[in-house]
């Protein structure tokens, strides 16, 4: 890749480097500081950066980057992923009457249904995203306003959450568990999908929702205060976030290994995303058997228990369904990255090359001439 | 007269001399009441803490730094406001880099304390009642008696009253004061030097009036009254009176003498003033380019300010009802806050101005002076001594040196002194070192002229009589008994100029020895082996600006004046004597020799004249110059010597090369005109082809020097096309002259301004006849002239001092003529050779290194910062931070500290032996080429260019989209961390890229760092650390590497961050190829072919080995 000349820097003045080294001893005596380190004539690599020798660099990155990039593109395209907007900004859309109606007060949940069809089938795993726009889930005040203590189970954390929690730290004089804004805004929409056959009748599809957060957020960092068993004890001096509607502690009560600050909703919430807009992991729809797809073309329904409000600060409430790659979700922008980088370095190559041929019979008519 | 002036400055009062009670024994009653002064006693202080004092005054020094005061402001208002990084992030480093310097101040303070303890603890003899006693050093008290043995230094300036020599001299050497090894001979006053028994010495019953302390060690003047008999008689005290403080007695038993000057008040401590602070063009620089960071800091932080305002006018964009402030925070006023954002924005980008800079900058200059250090080419193996380095802050200062002002004798020349010839009354006698006196001129006649010629005997015996030269036997130098085997007496001749030694080594030859001073009488062995006594009567001593000196010597009931000096300040005190022939030939020094007898009457009012001028208080100095100048006038002129100074061995070379080098050398002198003009022929400063322009007294005498100037810059400016080589010869009178601020008419203001273009167009310049001011002066002009260029000054002597402070770099020669110069110097070496590695080698090497640690630190800061300003875009202007925490505080202190730091030691972009090869190479980072604004904007833009990669790459993966293969989702800790891992590696990899010298050490730390980093991430994240109180980095790092998108994307982003710089590379290499085009690798067979100052055109470069171009330029973009 470069040129290059190891020059092991046998000075004129001392005949051999291994006596330098090997037969110290005498030289130590006259001069005990003479070492190639203190003289500045360390062997050394020299390379040097030339046309001619960063051109090839250059066609082998783009020889790799281009095949790279379009493996990538191609796989991107290969995903499935449909997405369906149901704020209900419009009028015909079938949640306008529950974002219109919207109160936080509001004691029955209000429903609505979201019908949509899928063209092609999906094949393997599906993934069930929910996604938010507009939310600054990234905002300095929000980011921090968490007790990791207390989502840790850090008994004393508990009961006297962190000042960082405010506004959101105590109510009532109660702390609250888990507090903090991030915890106070859980997303709490409840999504179910049903498919419609071809005799029009509704199958629930079963939604996995283990497995959608970190194995080590889940197991290592989240934790609930005094063990998984009961929690209800053990939250007794707490109160719950005030935007919630039940409390921490029955946040899933069907499954104790999912209950409490380990719920996997609130642990993948509770990951703050780095953009204003995105998406999270909802519930995953395992493939059932190699014959069938796991989501067949088809009619769906989707059934939202609408109780998240974003239109106050004119955000937008997504759900998404996507296969998955080895290379994650629907994302062209690698590929066509890669595709464009390989390709300049291969033009680049091409101009240096032509320089490199300019360069090179420029140098020669110089050597040409004689000394 | 001359008692005691008190002048009262405020309340304070200020005694301008000083009283001392030998033995403290008050003076007989009915004199003047002296009013007693109180002294410190003799402690000598050079540490600048106690333990009490140290943390508040080193804290309060080291925050008087403007870089550290600004980065405790920022610390302070992280603390107090709600900033977005924890005051660690910036207490951290500073809290680091302030202990470590109070640790290294720390440190040297306490082997300060060390040193103080020893000395001021070291045992000393005082005289008390008659008895010696021994007492700590730092109890002696001024007008203690003090005795003092052989070989012990004195404890403090003293003033000397008797020795174990009858004769009441003492030797002295005071190679730790000065660096003059020679043993120079002190006198005890006259009428005390008997006392030399402790009972005796107790009895002197006296006081000394002396001036006050003052720096310079070769000044003094004083008065000692005895009352014998309570009749006061009063002696002068000059500076062969005074011993001082670290010199060491030499051959001497014992003396006595009495405390005058103690602790901090000896000249000794008076000197260790700290010299003023040199700045370098490299520093200038990198304050210029802080002040544009600070402003686009500030301006960073006030766009986004505004900005959030801005976007925060939607109160639901301002607190959504997911995201409330809190209580207190609202009912702040709404300009507080925005201020407490703008400090928060500030806090959030601060760190694009890094403390570690400041950090590196100083281990950079002090580790790498040790390669000056080290250097075994710099080492003199004659002398052995190597280069010193007394200042690290000026190495790059080395590589931009564009005038080099040389002194000339001891610098170029050896000054080592040798006897050529003699000239008395048109004959001219050789001296060659192993012959006899040959007599050349005029034959057989010669013969009889030494028999007869009363002129040549009695140069003869001036130039035995007329000088300061000590005889030193063999066996009493240091108990080596060399010359003994030789069946001879050996003795030889000390002196602290180099020149009367070789006279008298001379006379020695041609008959005449000089065998000893005793008992006031010099002793001359004659050719007839008779020895004849002189009696010496006075001696007017040598300086520079007299330039002569005089002996008074009595001869059989004759009284002769004897003198001895430079021509033109003989020539004019001449009454008879043949002037004509003596006359300068080429690279000789001569010296003219004259006499004057006297009569007794004449003898009394000499006598008369010099004591009242040594007895005098006030202006002794001026007195004694006026008394001098009465008293050597009507001389008859006996002849002239001529004495060789040899050029240092590669003089001529060194010149040769500084000129390629594209330096301007000029050669300051004292020296004549015609003895230094024929140096610089010898040197090669002038070549047989440069057309001389001279501009002395002799031409001014016919011209005026309006006329004389205006035609030579004529002659200059109209044809400088035609011949590139000047050659300007210049004396002191003219040069005085020039420089005079002008009068009485308009254009004398400008005769600057054109002696200055006249010198702008000459390849060289020879000062001569300079008084060491001047020297100074020159430096000055030139310094302040409208280029403002780098200047060098080197030289040896006591007289190039003043240059050597004032030019930009000062170079000492560790010469003969004492250490002055190297101790005030900012560098010295053995020899003046070794000024061609300095500046060739180490200089280039020091401004490659620190420029590309300049730009590079700015660089990295860039693309550092650079993306957390562009998240500001993306998280509602809310001062969120793009890093966690500790990458924060790393990343300048260990993440990319060490590999920019080891660059910055051992680069080396052309191999040495090819920088000193080819000199004109030196030229490519000429007036700071390096640091210049277009390639500080394109490091810049380089660093936007890759922020900006990095941070829309990593935005374009996380956009609304999973990259792993789990369906899982990252925040925006795993965002940062991204950013990041790329940022280190791509930082990393272009310091790679600039690295033209990979040692096994570089491989080791550029690799090492970033293995720290991917190791530091793995354990910052795999671990619930139970001191913290957030655990947003756990796994963050793990789970990224699981994903391999994130790999290709870190690959991708790294690629294209660099992809420009190398193109930009290999672009300008290949197509605009500059002026130099050194040739890396291996070294070119044969010198290369140009030898005139302008390099060829890069197609005519005829070396097979050069066809290997680089540009070096852009290789330290």
């Amino acid at each position: 890749m470069m040129a290059s000349s190891y020059n092991a820097k046998e000075e004129d003045g001392h005949p051999s480097g291994a006596s330098n080294h090997g037969g110290a001893g005498a030289t130590k005596s006259r001069k005990p500081d003479n070492t190639a380190f203190k003289q500045q004539r360390l062997p050394a690599w020299q390379p040097i950066l030339t046309a001619g020798t960063v051109l090839p660099a250059f066609f082998v990155i783009g020889l790799i980057f281009i095949p790279i990039g379009i493996g990538l593109y191609v796989t991107s395209n290969n995903i499935k992923e449909f997405e369906i907007d149901y704020t209900g900004v419009e009028i015909s859309s079938p949640c306008y009457s529950c974002a219109k109606n919207f109160s936080s007060n509001n004691t029955t949940p209000c429903l609505c249904f979201v019908e949509f069809t899928l063209e092609q089938p999906f094949e393997s795993n599906v993934f069930m995203y929910y996604g938010l726009s507009n939310f600054y889930q990234n905002h300095r005040r929000y980011v921090k306003s968490r007790d990791d203590r207390q989502l840790n189970g850090d008994l004393s954390a508990l009961t006297e959450p962190s000042k960082e929690c405010e506004p959101y730290r105590k109510s009532n004089g109660l702390p609250i568990a888990p507090c903090g804004a991030i915890a106070n805004s859980l997303f709490n929409d409840t999504l179910e999908l049903y498919h419609i056959d071809a005799n029009g009748s509704r199958n629930i599809i079963p939604l996995v929702k283990k497995g959608i957060a970190w194995w080590t957020d889940k197991h290592v960092k989240f934790r609930n205060p005094g063990g998984n068993s009961n929690l209800s004890a053990v939250f007794h001096d707490t109160t719950k976030p005030e935007n919630w509607r039940k409390p921490v502690y029955e946040l899933d009560t069907s499954d104790p290994d999912n209950n409490g600050f380990i719920n996997e909703d609130f642990i993948v919430w509770m990951r703050t995303a780095a953009l204003p807009t995105f998406r999270k992991l909802y519930r995953i729809i395992q493939k059932k058997s190699s014959t069938t797809p796991t989501l067949p073309s088809g009619r769906y329904i989707l059934n939202i228990t609408y109780n998240y409000p974003v239109l106050s600060f004119d955000g937008r409430k997504r759900m998404i369904l996507s296969t998955i790659s080895w290379m994650g979700g629907k994302n062209p922008f690698l590929g066509i990255a890669y595709i464009t980088v390989g390709s300049i370095c291969f033009f680049l190559g091409v101009v240096l090359l032509i320089i490199h041929h300019k360069y090179d019979t420029r140098n020669n008519s110089s050597a040409d001439i004689p000394n | 007269n001359g008692r005691l002036t008190l002048n009262c400055v405020g309340e304070e009062d200020w005694v301008d001399s000083r009283t001392i009670y030998i033995g403290h024994k008050q003076p007989p009653p009915g004199t003047e009441a002296f009013i007693q002064q109180r002294f410190p006693d003799n402690r000598i202080v050079s540490s600048k803490y106690t333990f009490w004092n140290f943390i508040p005054k080193n804290m309060f020094e080291q925050f008087r730094r403007v870089a550290n005061f600004y980065f405790l402001i920022i610390f302070l208002v992280q603390l107090i406001i709600d900033t977005p990084t924890s005051p660690i992030t910036s207490g951290l480093p500073l809290f680091f880099v302030i202990t470590v310097t109070a640790i290294k101040q720390g440190y040297e303070d306490w082997l300060r304390h060390k040193a103080d303890n020893a000395v001021n603890q070291c045992p000393v003899h005082v005289v008390q009642h008659g008895k010696v006693v021994r007492k700590q050093s730092r109890k002696i008290r001024v007008g203690d008696i003090v005795c003092v043995k052989e070989n012990e230094s004195f404890p403090c300036d003293l003033i000397l009253l008797s020795s174990s020599r009858d004769e009441g001299t003492c030797y002295v050497t005071t190679a730790s004061l000065d660096g003059e090894s020679s043993h120079k001979t002190y006198f005890a006053v006259q009428d005390t030097k008997a006392y030399n028994t402790e009972k005796e010495v107790d009895s002197i019953h006296a006081t000394i009036e002396c001036e006050q302390p003052q720096p310079d060690l070769y000044k003094f003047v004083g008065r000692i009254n005895i009352y014998m008999d309570n009749e006061p008689v009063a002696r002068p005290l000059g500076s062969e009176n005074l011993l001082l403080r670290g010199a060491t007695l030499k051959n001497t038993e014992y003396i006595y003498a009495v405390a005058i000057y103690t602790g901090m008040e000896t000249k000794m401590a008076l000197n260790y003033q700290s010299k003023s602070q040199k700045r370098s063009a490299v520093e200038k620089s990198m304050n210029a380019y802080l002040v544009v960071y600070l402003c686009i800091l500030i301006s960073k932080a006030l766009i986004n300010t505004v900005l959030k305002y801005v976007w925060q006018a939607d109160p639901n964009r301002d607190e959504p009802w997911y995201n409330q402030r809190t209580e207190t925070e609202r009912q702040r006023h709404v300009l507080i806050r925005a201020f407490t954002d703008f400090l928060a924005f500030m806090v959030l980008f601060n760190y694009i101005i890094p403390v570690s800079m400041y950090v590196t900058v100083e281990m950079q200059k002090f580790l790498g002076s040790y390669f000056i250090m080290w250097d075994d080419e710099m080492l003199d193996e004659e002398l052995g001594e190597r280069a010193v380095v007394n200042t690290s802050d000026l190495n790059e200062e080395l590589g931009q040196v564009e005038y080099v002002f040389t002194d000339k004798t001891g610098t170029l020349t050896e000054n080592n002194m040798e006897f050529i010839e003699c000239c008395v009354d048109g004959h001219v006698m050789r001296g060659a070192a192993g012959m006899d006196m040959i007599d050349t001129s005029p034959g057989p006649e010669a013969r009889v002229s030494i028999a007869c010629s009363e002129h040549e005997e009695l140069f003869f015996r001036a130039l035995c009589l007329c000088h300061t030269v000590q005889v030193k036997e063999e066996e009493t130098v240091d108990g080596i008994k060399h010359g003994i085997h030789q069946g001879k007496s050996t003795s030889f001749y000390i002196s602290s100029s180099p020149d009367e030694v070789a006279l008298v080594e001379g006379m020695k030859r041609l008959g005449f020895t000089y065998l000893r001073l005793k008992d006031s009488h010099m002793e001359i062995l004659n050719r007839e082996d008779e020895i004849e006594r002189f009696e010496l009567l006075e001696v007017l001593t040598f300086d520079s600006v007299r330039r002569r000196m005089s002996v008074i010597v009595r001869a059989t009931g004759e009284l002769f004046l004897f003198c001895k000096g430079a021509d033109s300040s003989i020539f004019p005190r001449i009454i008879s004597g043949k002037v004509d022939q003596v006359r300068a030939r080429e690279g000789l020094r001569t010296l003219c020799v004259a006499y004057r007898p006297l009569s007794p009457e004449q003898y009394e009012e000499v006598c008369h004249l010099l004591s009242g001028a040594k007895l005098a208080l006030q202006d002794r100095d001026k007195r004694l110059a006026e008394a001098y100048e009465l008293i050597e006038k009507d001389l008859i002129l006996l002849g002239a010597t001529a004495v060789e100074d040899r050029l240092q061995e590669k003089a001529a070379d060194t010149i040769e090369s500084l000129h390629k080098a594209g330096m301007k050398v000029w050669v300051l002198t004292g020296d004549k005109m015609e003895t230094a003009a024929a140096t610089c022929y010898a040197s090669k400063l002038f070549r047989r082809n440069t057309q001389i322009l001279e501009l002395t007294t002799k031409r001014t005498e016919e011209q005026s020097l309006h006329d004389v100037l205006f035609d030579l810059s004529r002659t200059v400016l109209s044809l400088s096309a035609d011949y590139a080589d000047y050659g300007l010869i210049i004396d002191g009178a003219t040069l005085s002259a020039v420089l005079r601020p002008g009068q009485e008419d308009s254009n004398s203001g400008s005769y600057k301004e054109i002696f200055l273009e006249i010198c702008r167009n000459c390849s060289a310049v020879l000062c001569c006849r300079m008084a060491p001011l001047q020297k100074a002066q020159i430096v000055k002009l030139i310094k302040a002239s409208k280029e403002h260029p780098i200047t060098l000054a080197v030289g040896d002597g006591a007289n190039d001092v003043s240059m050597i402070l004032e030019a930009h770099v000062g170079i000492g020669i560790m010469g003969k003529e004492g250490r002055q110069a190297a101790r005030n110097s900012d560098y010295a070496i053995p020899k003046f050779k070794h000024l061609k590695k300095m500046l060739l080698v180490h200089g280039h090497y020091y401004y490659i290194r620190i420029s590309e640690l300049v730009q590079y630190f700015f660089y990295k800061n860039v693309c550092f910062i650079f993306p957390q300003f562009l998240y500001q875009f993306f998280c509602g202007f809310s001062q969120q931070p793009l890093y966690d925490t500790a990458y924060l505080t790393l990343y300048n202190i260990s993440f990319t500290s060490l590999p920019i730091l080891l660059y910055s030691l051992i680069e080396q972009h052309i191999n040495m032996d090819i920088l000193k090869k080819d000199p004109s190479l030196y030229k490519d980072i000429a007036k700071n080429s390096l640091l210049r604004w277009p390639i500080f904007i394109y490091w810049t833009i380089l660093g936007v260019y890759d922020a900006i990669v990095m941070f829309f790459g990593a935005y374009f993966l996380f956009d609304n989209t999973t990259f792993t293969s789990n369906g899982q989702m990252f925040g925006n800790w795993t965002f940062g961390t991204l950013v990041f891992t790329v940022l280190v590696f791509t930082v990393t990899f272009k310091l790679a890229l600039d690295t033209h010298y990979w040692t096994w050490i570089n491989h080791f730390v550029i690799w090492g760092s970033l293995i720290f980093f991917v190791v530091f991430s793995l354990l910052w994240g795999g671990i619930i650390w139970p001191f913290l109180n957030y655990q947003r980095m756990y796994y963050v790092f793990m789970q990224m590497l699981s994903s391999g998108p994130a790999w290709l994307s870190i690959i991708l982003l790294i690629t294209a961050g660099l992809l420009p710089d190398v193109v930009k590379k290999v672009i300008w290499r290949a197509l605009w190829p500059t002026t130099t085009e050194p040739s890396v690798g291996t070294l070119p067979p044969s010198p290369p072919p140009s030898l005139c100052c302008l390099r060829p055109p890069a197609e005519s470069v005829s070396n097979p080995a050069l066809l290997e171009v680089t540009l070096c330029l852009s290789r330290h973009l």
